[in-house]
């Protein structure tokens, strides 16, 4: 994907890039750290039918929407040979009461059988975390295991 | 009463009006300096009310004023930033001069106010108000369209030209000769490309000078450097708002928002008496006789941004509404402009017609300008529309 990066001078930066539809879509990265997330109308490329103004939080969390289903397909198919076993991203949410807490502490393996082989935070995508990782609130666990496993483990997360 | 209770309360009545005004102006969704302008205009001489105790106290918060406008302008921008977009848009900058400074220069060589006259009135219809600029793309939800960065250094090259042109102006308004002008621009020129080589090697020492985790600390370190510079660039004869904005280039990174920060409410304040001291030293029964001329140059002036927007963004391949809304975007004149009319009438060196001019001028550019960036589109839209292509 060509990002095209444009520097908007006493404003912030845009990054941008051209969809197969025509339209442009991008994150403006405003002085004060602020985000906007910019899409372009159909009928001028050039104008922004939207601009949304996101907090920090908001845009990691539509960055693991966005990016967390194409790394759970991937894991998916890699995982496609090996009958019973499943990939699923389980959500940390804000009530959760392991925010704030390290992944070692949710004894997920022990209880459920189930392992954590990513976490996926702020768009970014964390491989292989160690128990002492500590969790926040949005973060998204990649989860492997067994059917039963994996309900039980969102069940342990407070996320079912 | 005492002398010092009647400042206190022609200064509380002051900036409260101001205050008034500017809720009044965030309502309708205008730019709050024609109104400043008008309370000006209403206090002062020949006004409604005529306020005697504080002219000193105003003076000199209106220079200050100044120099607080062109400091935060500079911290607004990294070296960085500045050196691409003059690199990017100095064939943009170029036509913008040409185009933007020649109604005014003409109409006041029209008037008869002869080579001075002109170079301010140039200067004034050249220079457009980044500040109500900016504002207008944000508001309009405009910071990611295409044509915006070409509006963007546009303003950019308009501000580094200010760094130019004001040092000058300075020195052909005390009156110096030729020679003594170009001089000045040499010195201008010297000490701009100083200031640039060494925000963008050493700009982090200049920050570090002036950073401090204390809030209080940074106000009174930026404040202090600043009028300091100002001082020393002024002795200089480059202009003390050029010493401000050449430090503000200097100061980068973290350092430039937390100093932008903890100034913004400060220049928010002496600008306001900036705008309002020039609208006390203009007389109201002045503004009619010239009112005729800042339509012509209101409207010649407009069409001259508009064509220098349509043409700069026609070069980056931006369509035809993506032109004409970089040109209309560019139409509002501001700050700079009563600065520039400022520093004239300060030095006593030009007509005080020019004075009325210039604040008639601006008036209607404030006001003209968001809203030719906010109409432009939909009714080019409109008259195509009822007019279909033969």
């Amino acid at each position: 994907m060509n990002v095209e990066v444009t520097l908007l001078p006493g404003i912030g930066v845009r990054k941008d890039f051209a969809l197969a539809s025509g339209r442009r879509i991008g994150v403006i990265t405003l002085k004060d750290g602020a985000n906007e997330l910019i899409v372009s109308r159909k009928d001028d490329p050039d104008a922004t039918q939207a601009s949304i103004t996101l907090s920090n939080e908001e845009a990691a969390a539509l960055g693991n929407l966005l990016g967390s289903p194409q790394l759970i397909a991937q894991l998916g198919e890699e995982h496609r040979d090996l009958p019973g076993i499943n990939t699923r991203q389980l959500p940390i949410s804000a009530t959760s009461r392991f925010v704030s807490r390290t992944l070692g502490d949710t004894t997920m393996r022990t209880k459920t059988g189930v392992s954590v082989v990513a976490v996926m935070r702020a768009g970014q995508v964390q491989p292989s975390p160690t128990p002492d990782f500590t969790l926040a609130a949005g973060d998204l666990l990649v989860a492997v295991g067994t059917a039963d496993g994996l309900d039980a483990a969102a069940k342990l997360l407070g996320s079912a | 009463m005492a002398e010092s209770a009647i400042a206190l309360t022609e200064l509380g009545a002051v900036f409260f009006v101001l205050g008034l005004l500017a809720r009044l102006a965030g309502r309708i969704g205008v730019s709050p300096i024609p109104f400043y302008l008008l309370g000006g205009l209403a206090f002062g001489n020949g006004g409604i009310v005529t306020l005697g105790g504080i002219d000193e106290f105003s003076e000199i918060a209106s220079e200050i004023g100044v120099i607080l406008l062109l400091l935060l302008l500079g911290l607004e921008y990294t070296a960085t930033e500045l050196v691409t977009g003059l690199r990017r848009s100095w064939m943009a900058g170029v036509v913008d001069i040409v185009l933007n400074f020649a109604p005014g220069a003409v109409v006041a060589l029209l008037l008869g106010w002869g080579g001075v006259g002109a170079l301010v009135m140039g200067g004034v219809t050249y220079i457009s108000s980044s500040g109500i600029i900016a504002k207008v793309l944000t508001d309009l939800g405009r910071l990611g369209n295409r044509e915006t960065p070409v509006v963007l250094s546009i303003l950019v090259f308009e501000d580094l030209a200010m760094a130019i042109y004001l040092p000058i102006l300075t020195a052909v308004l005390s009156g110096v000769s030729f020679l003594g002008g170009l001089e000045a621009l040499g010195i201008s020129l010297l000490v701009i490309t100083f200031v640039l080589v060494v925000a963008l090697r050493y700009g982090r020492f200049v920050s570090a000078i002036v950073d401090s985790p204390d809030r209080e600390v940074v106000l009174l370190k930026v404040l202090g450097s600043a009028l300091l510079v100002a001082g020393i660039a002024s002795e200089l004869q480059v202009s003390a708002a050029v010493g401000a904005f050449l430090l503000g280039i200097a100061i980068s990174g973290s350092t430039a928002d937390n100093a932008t920060r903890v100034l913004e409410p400060l220049r928010d304040l002496f600008a306001a008496m900036f705008f309002v001291v020039f609208g006390l030293a203009t007389d109201p029964s002045t503004i009619p006789p010239v009112l005729g001329w800042a339509v012509v140059l209101a409207v010649s002036t407009t069409a001259t941004k508009v064509a220098t927007g349509w043409w700069a963004a026609g070069r980056q391949g931006i369509g035809r509404a993506g032109r004409l809304r970089a040109g209309a975007a560019l139409v509002a004149r501001g700050e700079f402009s009563i600065v520039i009319a400022g520093l004239a009438v300060a030095a006593g060196a030009v007509e005080g017609e020019l004075a009325a001019l210039a604040t008639a001028y601006v008036l209607l550019m404030a006001i003209l300008g968001p809203i030719a960036a906010r109409v432009a589109e939909p009714v080019a839209k409109a008259v195509l529309r009822s007019a279909p292509a033969v």
